[in-house]
């Protein structure tokens, strides 16, 4: 079964807009998720903010192209828009003080809130009404949110910052937020915890990566729990969770029901 | 402790006016730690008793008290008093505030709700007219923090929006639900929401201004995993209700600890579901054993499909496997053979071929031995 079937929907439909998707990943690297939404929502020709703070854009770039998409000619028609930060965060001390800087807090002495980078997301997917071909709904991508707790945000901050991009990108504008962030899982990282609880109260679907329990397995990597956390209708809670097994391939990830991998039966 | 000692910070009333003589004003005594105020009606004049007179005459109903497991429905409580319902991500807790909301509008009564999470369209939803006619959303959804350019916050910020629903915007039999309090302990130092919640549930202490049926209920929604036991415990202390969610296998429960004014803490768990016209359905408890019915919607994979060997038998592959006879079963036949050795059996022989490197001497090596 591929992800996106598994997702219950092929496309971004208008049951599938307006959410904030939640990628999570414990004891393993759950960034496979952040290539597959990018390349499934630049083939659904969706315009598409990439906050990428912990790669390169080449290395996106060379991924994008295994799954089928060209993240340069995206980026060269304006359907892309990426904020490199490990190019632009140093970009913020050789700049006039004055000019605003989507990474401003990496200047302040105590970080404090996210709204030039709100602002840099808003002014990106802001819809405009000219004569050109209309894209699909924004979709903002944040990979990742952990590291902005390293970088020394607060957890609120960062709070604040997706509940912002949730007003203005899922309810005013009606597009989709896919963020990543990390598990600290049993290290005691209260401020992790705090922003991982957080976001899953905020998220609509929470898609958690998960190592498996018996260690690295050359065949399984890992498990992926599929949460539906706010569904129109309150159902019961058994219909809301799904778990899948799966491998992850070069150009693909193929993903199996529990025991069910190919290789071990 | 004499009328006049206990917590006078707390004993005045919003409004300023100087507590009547012969009682307070119902202040919680801050040293017994629990809380002052009699249910039974007007006693006025007795010298000891702290009374909340918006308590007086409401009997001190609790919400658990009548609502109970018996299905016939939730019966809120008439104290003005928070009542704090604590979610986690896997039992969310926002129906439930829904339902409640729901139940107060249905009661006639104004429902002033606080949105900080979700948008006034999300929160809207599911609700039929009649009900969103008596709802006012206050929304703190879309720009709390004043980030965007043209305002759209409501001045003031949070704090100032969550002390605007005193007196002057809330009247009469309502209900105040805020949405949440997490995103509020998150925003306003605790002891600054304290105080206001605090402000807030009793804003009609002034005696004889309300009648007993006119009073503001204030609801609060808690995501529990957020914070740490020092803020739970300030909330849990000010709230005289606490519902917190969990459940088991796809059923949802609530635990309800309600302390009433000078009775003992109770505790009580109810299983109940929310309909999607967000009615509440008291439930009784389900049974422990029951097996987990096999999901509907997955059709079961038989694992002995597309394997490199085969697994199957034929009809005569199955035939001779049960008529084989096992060679170290104890059947009558081998107990007989046994018993008559002699007959027609061979004894046993051992085969020994030496080869070339086998020395073998036919002295037996323990001659030697002294034994």
């Amino acid at each position: 079964a591929t992800l996106v079937r598994v997702q219950r929907g092929g496309s971004p439909s208008a049951q599938t807009e307006g959410k904030l998707t939640l990628l999570c990943d414990a004891k393993t690297d759950g960034s496979f998720l952040v290539h597959h939404f990018l390349s499934f929502y630049l083939k659904a020709n969706c315009k598409v903010c990439l906050v990428a703070l912990i790669q390169s854009f080449s290395h996106y770039n060379i991924v994008g192209q295994k799954l089928g998409v060209s993240l340069t000619a995206a980026r060269e028609r304006g359907q892309l828009v990426v904020l490199e930060g490990l190019k632009s965060g140093v970009d913020v001390f050789f700049r006039p003080r004055e000019e605003p800087h989507p990474l401003q807090f990496l200047r302040e002495a105590n970080a404090g809130d996210l709204q030039p980078l709100y602002a840099f997301v808003r002014d990106a997917l802001q819809p405009v009404d000219s004569g050109e071909a209309a894209w699909r709904c924004p979709v903002l991508l944040v990979d990742d949110l952990s590291v902005l707790l390293s970088l020394g945000v607060g957890p609120v901050a960062v709070l604040d910052f997706v509940h912002y991009c949730r007003a203005t990108v899922c309810q005013e504008w009606k597009g989709n937020v896919v963020c990543l962030v990390h598990d600290s899982g049993d290290t005691e990282d209260e401020e992790s915890d705090v922003l991982l609880n957080g976001l899953s109260h905020q998220s609509h679907l929470i898609l958690r990566a998960e190592g498996l329990a018996t260690g690295f397995c050359k065949d399984v990597h890992g498990q992926l729990r599929i949460l539906w956390r706010r569904p129109l209708q309150p159902t019961t809670h058994r219909d809301r969770s799904l778990t899948y097994q799966y491998k992850i391939q070069d150009k693909s990830v193929s993903f199996f029901a529990k025991g069910m991998s190919p290789a071990v039966l | 402790a004499g009328p006049g000692a206990p917590a006078a910070q707390l004993r005045q009333p919003p409004g300023g006016s100087p507590p009547p003589p012969g009682g307070g004003t119902g202040a919680p005594s801050g040293r017994r730690g629990c809380r002052e105020g009699h249910g039974a009606g007007g006693s006025q004049s007795h010298p000891r008793r702290g009374e909340s007179p918006a308590e007086r005459g409401a009997g001190g109903q609790a919400w658990a008290a009548r609502g109970g497991p018996h299905g016939r429905g939730v019966a809120p409580t008439a104290s003005p008093r928070l009542r704090a319902e604590a979610d986690s991500v896997e039992w969310e807790g926002r129906s439930l505030l829904k339902a409640l909301v729901k139940k107060s509008a249905l009661r006639g009564e104004q429902v002033h709700v606080l949105g900080c999470e979700v948008s006034e369209e999300e929160f809207r939803e599911g609700f039929d007219s009649n009900i969103n006619s008596r709802l006012v959303y206050h929304d703190l959804f879309r720009d709390p923090l004043s980030w965007s350019k043209p305002g759209k916050a409501l001045p003031g910020g949070p704090l100032e929006a969550l002390r605007a629903l005193d007196k002057r915007t809330v009247s009469g039999p309502a209900t105040i639900a805020l949405d949440s309090l997490s995103w509020l302990l998150h925003h306003l130092p605790c002891p600054t929401l304290c105080q206001t919640l605090h402000a807030l549930s009793r804003q009609d202490s002034c005696p004889g201004d309300t009648p007993p049926g006119e009073q503001v209920r204030v609801l609060g929604l808690l995501h529990e995993e957020l914070h740490g036991p020092g803020p739970l415990g300030a909330l849990s202390s000010l709230a005289q209700t606490e519902v917190t969610l969990s459940g088991m296998m796809g059923q949802a429960s609530a635990q309800i600890l309600c302390r009433r004014p000078r009775q003992r803490p109770t505790h009580q768990t109810q299983w109940f579901s929310i309909l999607p016209d967000f009615s509440l359905e008291l439930q009784a408890e389900p049974p422990l054993e029951s097996q987990p019915r096999s999901d509907p919607h997955t059709p079961s994979v038989d694992p002995t499909t597309h394997l490199t060997f085969n697994l199957h038998l034929s009809k005569k592959e199955r035939e001779a496997k049960d008529s084989l006879t096992l060679p170290f079963q104890f059947s009558s036949e081998k107990q007989q053979a046994l018993l008559r050795p002699g007959l027609g059996q061979a004894t046993s022989h051992i085969f020994y071929e030496p080869d070339a490197y086998d020395d073998l001497d036919q002295e037996d090596p323990d001659d030697d031995l002294d034994v």
